[in-house]
């Protein structure tokens, strides 16, 4: 890419371009370089511009301005988000979805650290089978995923219902309010740690297996070969897949709004940030405070990332 | 090659602005989602070049009474779709409302919903358009429901007069010989039934607030007190004495398992309903037909359930409420206004359709023609195992129902009324504290909304 777009340098035109004349063909060479570059991008660029970029803006313009049932809208500027920092159901699904990204953040990534490396590490009919089988949940979308454990958790129908009435014990009801975070943890973390572990599983199969010749020779143990050699040199997979699931976390939605009809009001409008928005803005029809919460939550991700992109940054090599 | 890379930039800045134009483009009406003639009915269309008026309605026999309308019609017809039931309809119909486009020309509306969107001006007012000829049709109550002063925002369909579904099966096992009149009584029996380790009683379920406020105001609340002449003022009251026993009561017998705590219309709760779980139904005259409709009161429950009169807190002065009820309004985006008030006046006013209604339970029909008739006055009910429920109950509920005043933002009140629920069966409250949270919440709502607070 970086070749196409560069004009022709004095060192490598000598060699690749025989007899081009100076200056000005190169120039319109370049000049027809950057139209066909304009070109390219085009398809990319309208719908980047009508599917993101114009509902931003629209949405920040909303965001500025303030509608009562009874006054109508008026001009507020930046007093949606004075209000939605304020707002304690705003900071309070903050706090959750921040609660929640330390527990499944680590979580998913031990579990599909540990399967990559235990797959990385056999070959085999089995082997295949099992990757197959560990990203198989990524596969299903996330809201029929969800229905299905609505269902396992069901206290009428679910399996762990049946299973606990053999032994005559009553059943803990996973979406209950005091186990709301470990049913949603378990959905999360069964949906999303086969596909990281694709990823990691990827990076894995880049690394020269020669490296791990000369650590055998050298003696080391299998255990060795993966803390000391595989890990490290992983990193930026890893920091990758930590971004991913953070940003996703923080804007966790899917999940607790497909499981909230059958949680018995344990999942409130004002769950998490995203859906506190849609509440608001599809419910209460407050499009402008819907608007200035989702930009505080945008604002919030991008600290969170930039965070950890700052504490991370001499590990991976991602991002530098 | 100049222009053409201007194009290339320009393009996508005009698609920008022209998509920035249709989200604030204002010309209310014309350039609503009805202009064109809706196509994807699921009902169908009789006459094919008849003007079209899109109905969304959610009723379990709606798809008879459409075609019962169509048939009957050759100058209109209605091109039904089911949005969603409740809450959902509601959702899509204020986003409709606040895009300016989008909305049907009918809507089915509960008589809790209908301030909120009229004072949005997104609904017609029907007088002009002949709603005062079927007046007579409809008790004062039912038509005060649906008017403001001489306005008269949607034609009524269907009743919700409450009263006490029960299963006969539990109560014979558990020896209770007839059911609680009071609420007293009813908290008596239901600690009897948890002692001799029977099923929960009733239910206490957080996502029918409309069922709390109800048995809120049979206990002398007035949540609300509102009139859209007056657009600005309100009144709020949700921490009188009244509340807070409502809510000290279920509470108390929630936290103590005598009720259960589940959500309602579940699939879990639809289950236990059937398998016997709950002794008790608090509930409106539509319920059985829903009931029915998701498998209730047929096969190992059938003739089980019967209903008697909803419990009082003072025999001597009964009080009768109301859950839910529905009605159908027309949009302000409807193109064609006069056909939309035609649809929304005459369906489910034939007697076909109000016979089907009531005959399977799906509406607790509001128009006098039926409610006076022998037929609906004497019928055995099935679910209710033949009883005459109609004589017996609902009439007599609904004759004493006075009519409720609602909020402009009920879909608010009713998500804090659940909150609190939630909290209140997790022990976390108590009904006082959640009368007063409550309390605060909407004034401080309303305020935000630009009310004055009175």
């Amino acid at each position: 890419m970086a070749s196409i777009e560069t004009p022709p340098t004095a060192l490598s035109a000598g060699a690749v371009v025989p007899d081009t004349p100076a200056a000005p063909g190169g120039r319109r060479g370049s000049a027809r370089r950057h139209w066909v570059g304009w070109f390219f991008i085009f398809p990319f660029l309208v719908v980047f511009v009508a599917f993101l970029v114009a509902p931003l803006a629209y949405a920040a313009y909303l965001s500025l301005y303030t509608k009562g049932l009874a006054t109508g809208t008026t001009f507020a500027g930046i007093d949606n988000y004075k209000r939605a920092f304020t707002d304690p159901s705003f900071l309070h699904g903050l706090w959750f979805v921040l609660k929640f990204s330390l527990v499944v953040i680590p979580l998913q990534v031990i579990v599909a650290l540990f399967a990559a490396l235990l797959l990385d590490e056999v070959v085999g009919r089995l082997a295949r089978f099992a990757r197959l089988i560990i990203f198989l949940p990524y596969a299903i979308p996330v809201v029929l995923g969800s229905l299905m454990w609505g269902f396992l958790y069901s206290p009428s129908f679910g399996p762990i219902e049946q299973i606990s009435t053999l032994f005559n014990v009553q059943a803990p009801f996973l979406l209950s309010q005091g186990n709301i975070f470990y049913g949603l943890l378990n959905v999360v973390t069964w949906q999303w740690a086969g596909y990281y572990m694709i990823i990691i599983y990827a990076a894995l199969q880049g690394i020269d297996t020669s490296i791990y010749e000369a650590a055998r020779t050298d003696g080391a143990t299998s255990r060795q070969i993966s803390l000391r050699i595989k890990i490290p040199l992983i990193t930026p997979a890893l920091a990758l897949i930590l971004v991913f699931a953070l940003i996703g976390t923080l804007q966790f939605f899917v999940e607790p709004k497909v499981l909230g009809p059958i949680a018995n009001g344990t999942i409130t409008p004002d769950f998490t940030p995203n859906i506190y928005a849609v509440t608001l803005a599809l419910q209460y029809a407050q499009f402008n405070y819907a608007s200035a919460i989702s930009f505080s939550l945008g604002f919030v991700v991008f600290v969170a990332v930039a965070i950890f992109m700052f504490v991370t940054r001499k590990r991976g090599s991602l991002f530098t | 090659m100049r222009l053409k890379k201007t194009l290339s930039v320009v393009a996508p800045v005009v698609l920008a602005l022209g998509l920035a134009a249709c989200s604030g483009s204002d010309d209310s009406g014309s350039s609503g989602g009805t202009a064109a003639k809706p196509t994807n009915c699921t009902n169908k269309i009789v006459k094919e070049d008849a003007p079209r008026v899109l109905v969304w309605a959610w009723y379990p026999n709606m798809a008879k009474v459409v075609d019962n309308f169509n048939n009957q019609h050759t100058d209109v017809q209605v091109c039904w779709t089911n949005a969603g039931q409740g809450q959902d309809e509601y959702s899509k119909f204020q986003t409709a409302v606040s895009a300016k486009k989008g909305a049907p020309d009918v809507v089915m509306l509960e008589a809790d919903q209908l301030v909120g969107f009229e004072i949005q001006d997104a609904l017609v007012d029907l007088s002009p358009y002949g709603a005062n000829d079927v007046k007579k049709n409809f008790s004062e109550g039912a038509w005060k429901d649906v008017s403001q002063g001489d306005k008269v925002y949607a034609a009524p369909i269907d009743g919700g007069p409450m009263a006490l579904i029960y299963r006969t099966d539990v109560f014979a096992k558990y020896g209770i010989t007839k059911p609680p009149t009071t609420w007293a009584e009813y908290a008596a029996d239901a600690a009897k039934v948890k002692a001799a380790g029977g099923p929960p009683f009733g239910d206490f379920a957080s996502n029918v607030p409309a069922v709390t406020t109800a048995l809120m105001i049979q206990k002398g609340a007035t949540p609300f007190a509102y009139d859209l002449s007056d657009k600005q003022n309100i009144g709020i009251k949700v921490d009188d004495q009244a509340t807070k026993d409502v809510l000290n009561y279920w509470a108390d017998l929630s936290t103590k398992k005598q009720i259960g705590k589940e959500d309602q219309f579940t699939t879990d709760y639809v289950a236990g309903m059937v398998g016997g779980k709950y002794a008790t139904y608090v509930s409106a005259a539509w319920a059985p037909g829903y009931l029915t409709g998701a498998g209730v009161g047929n096969g190992s429950s059938k003739g089980k359930f019967a209903v008697a009169a909803l419990p009082q807190w003072d025999t001597a002065n009964p009080v009768s409420v109301n859950w839910g009820g529905s009605a159908f309004a027309v949009t302000s985006q409807a193109s064609d206004k006069a056909a939309a008030a035609k649809v929304a006046l005459g369906l489910y006013a034939d007697e076909a359709s109000l016979t089907d209604g009531w005959k399977t339970q799906t509406i607790f029909p509001l128009n006098q023609s039926v409610l006076k008739s022998d037929d609906f006055i004497n019928a055995k009910v099935d679910f209710f195992n033949g009883q005459t429920a109609n004589k017996d109950i609902y009439i007599p509920a609904e004759n004493a129902y006075k009519g409720a005043v609602y909020s402009p933002f009920t879909v608010y009140y009713y998500a804090q009324l659940q909150a609190q629920i939630v909290k209140l069966n997790a022990g976390q409250t108590t009904g006082d504290k959640a009368a007063t949270d409550l309390q605060a919440a909407l004034v401080t709502y309303a305020k935000s909304q630009g009310f004055t607070v009175k």
